[in-house]
């Protein structure tokens, strides 16, 4: 059986710095910077037709070893998932009741059902959650020129303002889709 | 990027890397609709923990590291992994309007685009359509990209 600190939620003060360590961990393995969001640009690069000059580039030499990081992640994922057996998400009380009064009923797994599954895909709020989301966060992560860990983690800690900005309006963006969307989609 | 010669390749090293991140964001459960929207209801600290202490110790890190080459003037470097950060900065428009509109899409799918590729790796085959989304997404900005305010 494997031990009980490995398959519990790791608790933040574990995780953040484990995270953290992976800037100079990429730094000091040829100059690599944290950042998963240009793997979104590279396969389209490498996979789209009628690509506009944004899309045209040499992806090989910039992003294979980007490609093969996200590649190591799903690996990673189903590790984490199947092996080290992440059951339920201890989500604080409160938090539940919000999500109940929402109208979610199913609270149980690691992403609720009821919006993250083939048959929620014709439900308005399963299709805005999945198809919706994900054409923003690659609109918006191509726009901002970086996603969480390229411009929250790499750039705020290198004290990089365009980052700051980024990651101020990574939230004005989602506590505006929390509190006024959510409540009239769902 | 930078003037360092870039080393041998070493695949199995980025790979690798890749799969202690998403064992590390999967098990502090960074990738789960549930911890980002308790997130932005701030009912609980752990996601702030995990982002705040993250940029400490990576900050802490490049302090004691010997500086990246190729310094430029005014905190030009680019700090983005992918290419787009090195065209395009005009005012900054483009950073805090495209990061609310990427914040939108965290918001709603609750997976920014790591977690896309850990939650379909683990299992959640449905997100396949959430990145093929994205992927039109970082299309869609490419064929706009002109006529946006950067």
């Amino acid at each position: 059986m494997l031990p009980s600190a490995l398959t519990d939620t790791w608790p933040w003060y574990v995780a953040g710095p484990l995270i953290g360590l992976f800037v100079p961990l990429l730094q000091l393995l040829g100059g690599k910077q944290l950042g998963l969001s240009g793997n979104l640009r590279h396969l389209c690069a490498a996979l789209l037709p009628r690509r506009p000059a944004f899309l045209r580039y040499d992806w090989k030499s910039t992003g294979v070893w980007n490609l093969l990081f996200a590649f190591g992640t799903a690996i990673g994922g189903w590790i984490g998932i199947h092996l080290l057996g992440t059951g339920e998400i201890a989500l604080s009380p409160t938090a539940q009741t919000a999500l109940h009064q929402l109208g979610l009923t199913d609270l149980s797994g690691l992403v609720p059902r009821e919006l993250f599954s083939w048959p929620a895909l014709l439900t308005l709020r399963g299709f805005v959650s999945v198809v919706v989301g994900g054409f923003l966060v690659g609109f918006g992560a191509a726009y901002a020129g970086g996603c969480t860990s390229s411009h929250a983690i790499s750039g705020l800690s290198n004290f990089q303002l365009r980052s700051l900005l980024a990651v101020l309006g990574f939230f004005a963006g989602g506590l505006f889709a929390t509190h006024l969307l959510l409540p009239l989609l769902f | 990027m930078n003037n360092r010669p870039a080393p041998a390749p070493a695949p199995a090293i980025d790979i690798l890397l890749g799969v202690l991140f998403g064992i590390i964001l999967t098990k502090a459960e960074v990738i789960s609709w549930f911890r980002i929207q308790e997130m932005f209801r701030f009912e609980a600290f752990h996601m702030f923990g995990i982002i705040g202490s993250a940029i400490a110790v990576a900050a802490v890190s490049r302090r004691l590291l010997p500086p990246p080459p190729a310094p430029t003037l005014c905190g030009e470097p680019t700090p983005t992994a992918d290419a787009s950060a090195d065209d395009q900065t005009g005012r900054g428009t483009r950073f805090w309007l495209g990061g609310a509109i990427f914040g939108l899409g965290w918001a709603l799918t609750g997976a920014c685009p790591g977690p896309l590729f850990i939650l379909i790796g683990g299992g959640i085959s449905v997100m396949v359509v959430a990145l093929a989304s994205a992927l039109a997404g970082t299309w869609a900005y490419g064929y706009l990209r002109s006529r946006l305010p950067h």
